[in-house]
C-alpha cells in the first residue's frame, strides 16, 4: 500500500488550504485548480501546481467534471480530494474518476448515491433498526397516499425532497386542508430545484437539537465514530457553530448510544472513508435519524481538535487503502471544542458583503485555531459562498472553551467587509448559549429579541 | 535596448537632418522621429507593413491589434489533425474566422479550437503535447 504521489483538489477557498496541507504532511504534491477570477487565491500559491479550469460560472470551473479530469490527466495527478459542496456529493463524479483511473478520495459513488436519495436512506436506517422520526416509508408517489400518511402520523407533517438534504426542499403542512396543493407543489419545486420530484414525509418536529456523529470506515468495512458535534446554531438550515461535545451528552450513556447509532447507520449502508450521521433529538431526549452526509464537512476541526486526529489525513489514508488505525476505544475525546464560522455577511441581516480586505489580524494564542484562505489584501469575489474563515478553539471544558472563543473573537479584526463577528460574539455571550440550553429555534430567537430594540 | 543608448540615438537624430530613425534590435524595434520617441515590442517574423502603415501603426499598442486566441478548455496542446499529419497552421499562414488552428485533446477527445477572426497567424504560443489551462495563450493572429 502506497500513498498517492499527487492528489488534485477540487475546490477552492478554506477547504483547498487544508486539503493541501494534509497532503504535504503526508509528503504528497498538490495541484490546485480555480476559476480565472480565483487566480489569486491563497490555495494556487500554496499548491505544488495550479490549473485554470473555467470562467468564474461555477457550472464551467467547478462543478466542471471533463475540466477537471483533464487537469488531473494533464498534470499526471493520482487521486483527487473533492472538499465538501461542489461535486463531493455527487456520484457521477466519483464514478467517472474511478473509470478514468483516479482514486476519488472519500465514499463509494454508491454510498453518495444512496446518502443523496434521503427517502431510500431513511427506509434503510429504518429496516436495519435505527430510529427514523415517524413518516413515509420510502417516497409518497401520490397526493392520496401522503394524505394517508399524514392522518396517521398526526399534523403538523413536513414534506422533504428526496433530493434535497440540508434544509432545502422541506415544506411544513400545519393542517389537513392545505396537504394536497402543498404536496403538488412540493413536487414541483423538487423537480426545479434537484432534477427530481420524489416526495418524502415526516412528522414535524419544531424544536429540537440537531447532533450529528462523525464516522470513519476502511475498504474493509472496519467502521469507528469520532464522537458527536452540536450544531443546533443554526440560521435557515445554514450551520454557524458547532461544538463537541453536545451540551447535552453529559451522560456516557447518550454520547455511546448516539455514537453507535452512527456506527450502525455507516455500516447499514457499507459506508466507507469519512463521513457524517446526522441526527435531531427531540425535547424528550429521543435520537432520530434524519440523513447521512457522504464527505467531510466544514466543521470537522471540531471533532479534530477533541480526538487529536487530523480527518484529512486519515481520509487521505484510508482512500489510498491503509486500514484503519484506531479501534474505537482508542479514540479518546479531551476538552471542549467549538467552531464559529465567519462569514463575509452583515451580521444582522446576513446579507453577503464581497470586496476587499483593507486589514486582517487573526487571533492566536493557546487552543486557537483558525482555517482560512484570506489575506490583507485580498478579494472576496460575490460569485462564490460567503463563508471566509472558520474560527475553532479547544479548551479542557465548555466553559474555558467559551472563554476563549470570545477572546478570540475580539481578537479578531477584519476590515474592509463585514462579517459576522458581532453576531457570533451575542451569541457566546447569551445566557442559553452559556448555559447549553437551546435547540435549532435559537437563532430565531435571539434575532426577534434584536428587532425589539 | 538601454537608456544610455536611446539617449545616444536621440543625439545622433538632433545633430543630421535625420527625420526618423529605426533600429531593430534583440526583438526590439525602435522608432524615433524628430517630434516623438515610440518604443515597440516585435514580434520575429512579423512582416514589416509598408512606410505609411508604418506611421499609422506606430501610434498604436502593437499587442493590442493582434488578437490572442485562448483555450476553452484544460487539455493537451496538438498543432496536427494526427502525429504524422501536416499541422494545420504554421505562422504566416492566413487564417479565415472558424478555420481549425488546432486540436486540443481533453479525456480522450479531441475538440477542434477555430480561429476567431480572418487573418494571419503571427505567433504559435505554445508546443505540441504541452498541456494547456483555461485561458491560455495559444496563438497570436493579426487580423485582416
Amino acid at each position: 500500500m502506497k500513498l498517492f504521489k499527487k492528489v488534485l483538489i477540487a475546490n477552492r477557498g478554506e477547504i483547498a488550504v487544508r486539503i493541501n496541507r494534509a497532503c504535504k504532511e503526508l509528503g504528497i504534491k498538490t495541484v490546485a485548480v480555480y476559476s480565472d477570477i480565483d487566480k489569486d487565491s491563497l490555495h494556487i500559491r500554496l499548491a505544488d501546481e495550479s490549473v485554470c479550469i473555467g470562467p468564474s460560472n461555477v457550472t464551467q470551473s467547478y462543478l466542471n467534471i471533463p475540466a477537471l479530469l483533464s487537469a488531473a490527466e494533464i498534470t499526471d495527478s493520482d487521486a483527487i480530494h473533492p472538499g465538501y459542496g461542489f461535486l463531493s456529493e455527487n456520484h457521477h463524479f466519483a464514478e467517472a474518476c474511478t473509470t478514468s483511473g483516479i482514486t476519488f478520495i472519500g465514499p463509494t459513488s454508491e454510498n453518495i448515491r444512496l446518502g443523496g436519495d434521503k427517502a431510500k436512506a431513511r427506509q434503510i436506517m429504518r429496516r436495519k433498526g435505527v430510529p427514523v422520526v415517524s413518516g413515509s416509508d420510502g417516497p409518497v408517489p401520490n397526493e392520496e397516499l401522503a394524505m394517508k400518511i399524514a392522518k396517521k402520523i398526526g399534523f403538523p407533517i413536513v414534506l422533504k425532497a428526496s433530493a434535497g438534504g440540508g434544509g432545502h426542499g422541506m415544506k411544513v403542512v400545519k393542517e389537513e386542508k392545505y396537504l394536497e396543493q402543498a404536496f403538488y407543489m412540493a413536487q414541483r419545486e423538487a423537480l426545479t430545484a434537484f432534477g427530481n420530484s420524489e416526495i418524502y414525509i415526516e412528522e414535524y418536529i419544531p424544536e429540537m437539537r440537531h447532533i450529528e456523529v462523525q464516522i470513519m470506515a476502511d475498504n474493509k468495512g472496519n467502521t469507528v465514530h469520532l464522537n458527536e458535534r452540536d450544531c443546533s446554531i443554526q440560521r435557515r438550515h445554514q450551520k454557524l457553530i458547532e461544538e463537541s461535545p453536545s451540551p447535552i451528552s453529559s451522560t456516557e450513556k447518550f454520547k455511546k448510544r448516539i455514537g453507535e447509532l452512527g456506527v450502525k447507520a455507516a455500516r447499514a449502508i457499507k459506508y466507507r472513508n469519512a463521513g457524517t450521521v446526522e441526527f435531531i433529538v427531540d425535547t424528550k431526549g429521543n435520537i432520530y435519524f434524519i440523513e447521512i452526509n457522504t464527505r467531510i464537512q466544514v466543521e470537522h476541526p471540531v471533532t479534530e481538535a477533541v480526538t487529536g486526529i487530523d480527518l484529512i489525513k486519515e481520509q487521505i489514508k484510508l482512500a489510498a487503502g491503509f486500514p484503519l488505525e484506531y479501534r474505537q476505544s482508542q479514540i479518546r475525546q479531551t476538552g471542549h471544542a467549538i467552531e464559529c464560522r465567519i462569514n463575509a455577511e452583515d451580521p444582522e441581516r446576513f446579507i453577503p458583503s464581497p470586496g476587499k480586505i483593507t486589514f486582517l489580524s487573526l487571533p492566536g494564542g493557546p487552543g486557537v485555531r483558525v482555517d482560512t484562505a484570506i489575506y490583507d489584501g485580498y478579494i472576496i469575489p460575490s460569485h462564490y459562498d460567503s463563508l471566509i474563515a472558520k474560527l475553532i478553539v479547544h479548551g479542557k471544558d465548555r466553559t474555558e472553551a467559551i472563554a476563549k472563543m470570545k477572546r478570540a473573537l475580539d481578537e479578531f479584526i477584519i476590515e474592509g467587509v463585514n462579517t459576522t463577528i458581532p453576531f457570533h460574539k451575542r451569541v457566546l455571550n447569551n445566557p442559553d448559549f452559556v448555559s447549553g440550553n437551546f435547540t435549532t429555534l435559537f437563532v430565531e430567537k435571539i434575532n426577534s429579541l434584536n428587532y425589539g430594540q | 535596448m538601454e537608456l544610455e543608448e536611446l539617449k545616444e540615438l536621440i543625439e545622433l537624430l538632433k545633430e543630421t537632418d535625420v527625420t526618423e530613425l529605426q533600429i531593430e534590435k534583440d526583438g526590439t524595434r525602435v522608432k524615433i522621429k524628430r517630434d516623438k520617441i515610440l518604443a515597440h515590442l516585435e514580434m520575429p517574423g512579423h512582416k514589416t507593413p509598408p512606410f505609411q502603415e508604418k506611421i499609422t501603426a506606430e501610434t498604436e499598442d502593437d499587442t493590442q491589434r493582434l488578437i490572442t486566441i485562448t483555450s476553452p478548455i484544460v487539455g493537451t496542446f496538438y498543432r496536427s489533425p494526427t502525429p504524422e499529419a501536416q499541422t494545420f497552421v504554421e505562422v504566416g499562414t492566413k487564417v479565415v474566422k472558424g478555420q481549425v488552428l488546432c486540436l486540443v485533446e481533453a479525456m480522450k477527445l479531441m475538440n477542434e479550437i477555430e480561429s476567431d477572426s480572418d487573418g494571419i497567424v503571427i505567433k504559435i504560443l505554445v508546443e505540441n503535447g504541452q498541456p494547456v489551462e483555461y485561458g491560455e495563450p495559444l496563438f497570436l493572429i493579426e487580423p485582416a
